[in-house]
């Protein structure tokens, strides 16, 4: 059983490698927004600093969304979504691992880099272990929302328009508490109650989610 | 009778309506199941519903063994090699000592191992698909259409494939609407028929 989401994940991130341009897209809209951003409003350090855990957090949710289309369909395309129903292991359990390479792809990259972004941001230094905390429990909820959707959406023939239009009214609530914990902490101000929201969003959306995924799969899959 | 796959009364709808009319299977170790009938009669569907990818609509299955599905789709990504492909058969299936030269050279792949998969003919595809059978060592093959897209040689070897699986006690039901599969024992035949698709047009 961990055997197969071994395998799974593995050569999940030897695609990954191998589509190596595709795999640098979350990076380089991170990088985009850090620099187009203080060309479009100015390069003033109090403006900056006021609006950097909201772009932090935008260009997250961006590379997050960007790499959903490759989610799954892919796989239904070439016949081994379908393996996934023949085999032993729980598809939920596959369903979990898929977004967890999905997270690792897209979600881990922001956070290794965010130390950056809030030097180029002028992000007050206090506040960047909570930036950090924030992007830990909150880009997983990133993927885990995205592959729902794209799960949803996988039967239709233009689903990326139908995609994003699911996608956002759910990631509005992580959105909100993650800048809301990003700002208290810069104002010096505790952000926890902002964290354990989004920790409670998380718990929720492990715990649902998977299976949720799991069985809109199936729908479409027929 | 100790089968290895059994279904009774199974039925599959697509928007409320039958696909192929209720049918019962049984594969017993050492037998094989051909499944034949006129294109779109639910042949590929049964198959499907048989593999667990498809809930059945009506009737109940049981399965007492490990299966494996060959589709239309071979399975295969791309983008990997076809040696790495057949790596990820044997670990997926939890047969991480598998001899994947030797699957291979055995279904006319040798010395095609680094190649990428999406360089291959369909031809070749299948013939990786049949490989990623071997190694993946399951009691149950549910082939549909085996024969499609393979030369004659290809045909005879899946059909000594199958021989040698029975003969290991293994159990399979394939599709097949065009070359019928020489077995050294006697295969058990189903036909199926579509329900209802006469009357609802």
């Amino acid at each position: 059983m961990t055997r197969a989401m071994l395998a799974l994940l593995r050569r999940d991130l030897r695609l990954a490698v191998r589509h190596g341009g595709e795999s640098l897209m979350p990076l380089v809209f991170l990088f985009a927004v850090l620099i187009l951003v203080p060309l479009g409003v100015g390069p003033g350090p109090n403006l900056l600093s006021a609006i950097a855990p909201g772009m932090v957090w935008v260009a997250a949710l961006l590379a997050s969304l960007l790499a959903l289309e490759h989610l799954f369909r892919p796989d239904l395309d070439d016949g081994t979504l379908e393996q996934w129903w023949t085999g032993e292991t729980p598809v939920g359990l596959l369903v979990a691992t898929r977004l967890f390479s999905h997270w690792l792809i897209t979600g881990l990259p922001v956070i290794l880099f965010a130390p950056v972004a809030a030097q180029m941001l002028y992000l007050p230094d206090r506040a960047l272990g909570t930036l950090m905390l924030t992007l830990l429990i909150g880009t997983p909820l990133l993927s885990l929302i995205g592959g729902l959707a794209s799960a949803l959406t996988l039967g239709t023939n233009r689903g990326s328009v139908l995609l994003s239009i699911l996608i956002f009214p759910l990631v509005v609530p992580v959105l909100i508490f993650a800048t809301g914990a990003v700002s208290a902490a810069a104002d010096g101000l505790s952000a926890r109650a902002h964290l354990g929201l989004l920790s409670a969003l998380l718990i929720l959306a492990v715990t649902l989610i998977p299976l949720a995924t799991t069985a809109a799969l199936r729908l479409n899959i027929e | 009778m100790n089968a290895l796959l059994q279904a009774d009364q199974v039925g599959f709808t697509r928007s409320g309506e039958l696909v192929f009319e209720p049918t019962d299977v049984c594969l017993n170790a050492g037998q094989a199941l051909v499944i034949s009938g006129p294109n779109g009669s639910g042949k590929t569907t049964l198959l499907r519903v048989l593999a667990g990818i498809l809930e059945p609509a009506t009737g109940s299955l049981s399965r007492t063994a490990s299966l494996a599905f060959l589709g239309h789709l071979a399975a295969v990504k791309g983008d990997l090699s076809c040696r790495e492909n057949l790596e990820f058969s044997t670990r997926f299936s939890g047969q991480p000592g598998t001899e994947v030269n030797r699957a291979m050279a055995r279904v006319g792949l040798a010395g095609l191992g680094l190649r990428p998969a999406r360089a291959l003919s369909a031809g070749q595809k299948r013939r990786l698909g049949l490989a990623g059978l071997l190694v993946a060592r399951r009691d149950i093959w549910l082939l549909d259409e085996p024969y499609a897209s393979l030369d004659d040689a290809g045909g005879e070897l899946v059909d000594q494939l199958l021989d040698e699986h029975l003969a290991a006690g293994g159990t399979a039901a394939l599709s097949t609407h065009q070359r019928q599969p020489r077995l050294q024992i006697d295969p058990d035949r189903l036909v199926i028929r579509a329900a209802l698709r006469e009357s609802v047009r």
